[in-house]
């Protein structure tokens, strides 16, 4: 983009003077970007103003804060249906069954979903599908559902199979489409059959990435499982919100400890393992 | 500061399972030995199912219902897919409605990207290892990111509907608060992957550590950070559209309220609005990502 100016004809490399004068000059690149972002700010302000704080909120603000420095004891080793060791295991339990239904239910859609695999028309269907599937908010999801299931765990459970199939079929497809085909030829030039070829040439290459995307997906379905509850979808966000709604601060802190305990859990143990897959 | 260089390299520790049962050793032709160590899959499946069963009965799996009562929800589906066309102009009242609404959350996740994307970039340079070198203030700053990043959107909008009343203002917080701790932990990951070269010669030069951080550092960076910009800006949108059922504007409220009345033709209505919205969202981002990288 730039031109290389030279202060004289030859072809000598630059000098340090000379390539500080050559440096690129973005700054209309700069203000324009910053010219689109402040208009957009300006028009985003206009809806969103700040009307103080509500009646009561700094109350509930200080209710909160002290909610979260002494959780409820009692509750948080509480072994009963109502306590949070329980409503946690409910959580993950949705989270878990919901992912690996999801997972399997993903890998018939991400197959016919790759143009490299079924002809083009199939393929662009099959992704407007998922993006709508996507599209769709996962609590929009859980009070369709509700109207199936009732509301319990299992709703829970069936809502977050159905989320989690848009973002593991996007994933699954890169898989796919990043599969070496030379090793199928290499197998196909040694004589084996098609499920050989299936067997030692295309499962190696994808399994590894599937449950790499799988166990990201748990992760996500966890920190979901927690807030579908507020529709009633199981899980630890049905107590939560009432206890909010009612102001018992404590039982409040009880849920949040728990439930970020949980999470960092989770999250460091997803880690680990995806990077022991990334490395073979 | 005497220390022998032994030539060996230590013994790597076996496995806990190839203690307990001992790897096979097979003998090649050539005389060497190999060790088979016993395979994995038996005990990794046991655990799977193990755990399978466990969450079927914690959350009543029951397949049962689903082929019973499944027809509920192809009639559910059917009327979204009738959506309501007089909230796209035939009905002025209703497509007002619509719009204000919609252009309510892409305000909210816009005002509520820019600012916390904002706050976040200072808050990554403090907590990246290679540029700060204060312990006590980088392990700090990642516990309290950590805590913000297991929140849920919902949950820290309904504190910020309690405290600061319903309406754009709560939405907005929320989504400043969630985007501030997903950029911040992305960019102090990518920040301590730059070339530190062009930063330490800025110093020597007396440069002082903003100075050589902004010279040298936030050209490398630059890129990055847009494109994270962009990509929060994308799970903004999808996560404003819900904000509003627990009372913090947007689109939440009127899926709210028709779910509410079961009135699925007008919640078609509502969500073919947003699925036009994150389509023409994303695909703008995702051209402007690829002319970053």
């Amino acid at each position: 983009m730039t031109k290389v100016k030279r202060f004289d004809g030859d072809n000598r490399p630059l000098s340090i003077e000379e390539a500080y004068a050559n440096r690129p000059r973005l700054w209309w690149v700069y203000t324009i970007v910053v010219l689109i972002v402040a208009a957009l700010l300006g028009w985003s302000g206009s809806s969103i103003t700040y009307k103080g704080l509500a009646s009561k909120g700094i109350t509930i603000a200080q209710g909160i804060g002290n909610g979260l420095l002494h959780p409820d004891t009692s509750l948080l080793f509480n072994l009963t249906t109502e306590g949070v060791p329980f409503q946690l295991l409910q959580t993950v339990a949705i989270a878990v069954l919901g992912t690996i239904i999801g997972g399997f239910l993903a890998i018939p859609f991400s197959f016919l979903a790759c143009d490299k695999i079924v002809p083009k028309w199939v393929a662009v269907i099959f992704r407007a599908v998922i993006l709508g599937i996507r599209t769709i908010p996962s609590l929009v999801w859980a009070l369709v559902w509700i109207r199936v299931t009732g509301p319990n765990a299992f709703c829970g459970v069936v809502t977050e199979s159905v989320c989690s199939i848009g973002m593991i079929c996007k994933m699954y497809i890169t898989a796919i489409e990043d599969i070496d085909v030379k090793i199928l030829e290499s197998l196909d030039a040694s004589g084996c059959n098609g499920f050989q070829k299936i067997r030692y040439g295309m499962l190696p290459q994808i399994i590894p990435n599937f449950i790499s995307t799988v166990i990201y997906r748990f992760d996500i379905n966890v920190k979901d499982a927690t807030t579908l509850g507020i529709v009633g979808a199981g899980g630890i966000g049905a107590a939560l919100i009432q206890c909010m709604n009612s102001s018992r601060w404590s039982m409040v802190g009880a849920y949040l400890t728990g439930m970020i305990v949980l999470m960092i859990i989770i999250e460091i143990f997803s880690t680990r393992v995806r990077a022991r897959l990334a490395r073979g | 500061m005497k220390k022998e260089i032994t030539a060996e390299a230590p013994a790597l520790k076996p496995a806990l399972l190839d203690r307990i049962i001992p790897p096979r050793t097979i003998t090649l032709p050539n005389g060497h030995t190999v060790l088979k160590p016993v395979s994995r899959t038996p005990i990794i499946s046991v655990l799977v199912i193990a755990v399978i069963i466990v969450s079927a009965v914690v959350t009543g799996f029951n397949f049962k219902i689903i082929i019973d009562r499944g027809y509920q929800l192809g009639y559910i589906l059917g009327r979204i897919f009738h959506p309501n066309w007089s909230y796209f102009g035939s009905d002025p009242e209703k497509t007002q409605k619509l719009l204000t609404a919609l252009f309510d959350t892409i305000k909210m996740s816009i005002m509520g990207s820019v600012i916390g994307a904002t706050l976040a970039l200072p808050i990554a340079v403090l907590s990246s290892t290679n540029i700060h070198k204060n312990k006590f203030v980088i392990w700090f700053l990642r516990i309290l990111l950590m805590v913000i990043r297991t929140l849920p959107t919902l949950i820290i909008a309904k504190f910020a509907a309690l405290i600061f009343g319903l309406g754009t203002f709560a939405g907005t917080v929320a989504i400043v608060i969630f985007t501030f701790g997903i950029i911040a932990k992305m960019m102090y990951e990518s920040i301590e992957t730059i070339d530190l070269g062009a930063f330490e010669a800025a110093e020597s030069f007396g440069a002082n550590k903003f100075q050589s951080f902004w010279s040298a550092c936030m050209p490398q960076i630059l890129p990055t950070y847009l494109s994270y910009c962009l990509y929060s800006l994308e799970m903004n949108i999808r996560a404003a559209a819900i904000l509003g059922y627990v009372g913090a504007g947007g689109l939440g409220i009127l899926i709210n309220e028709f779910i509410g009345w079961r009135d699925y033709e007008s919640l078609g209505a509502v969500l073919l609005a947003l699925f036009v919205v994150v389509f023409i969202i994303e695909n703008t981002s995702q051209y402007l990502r690829r002319k970053l990288s």
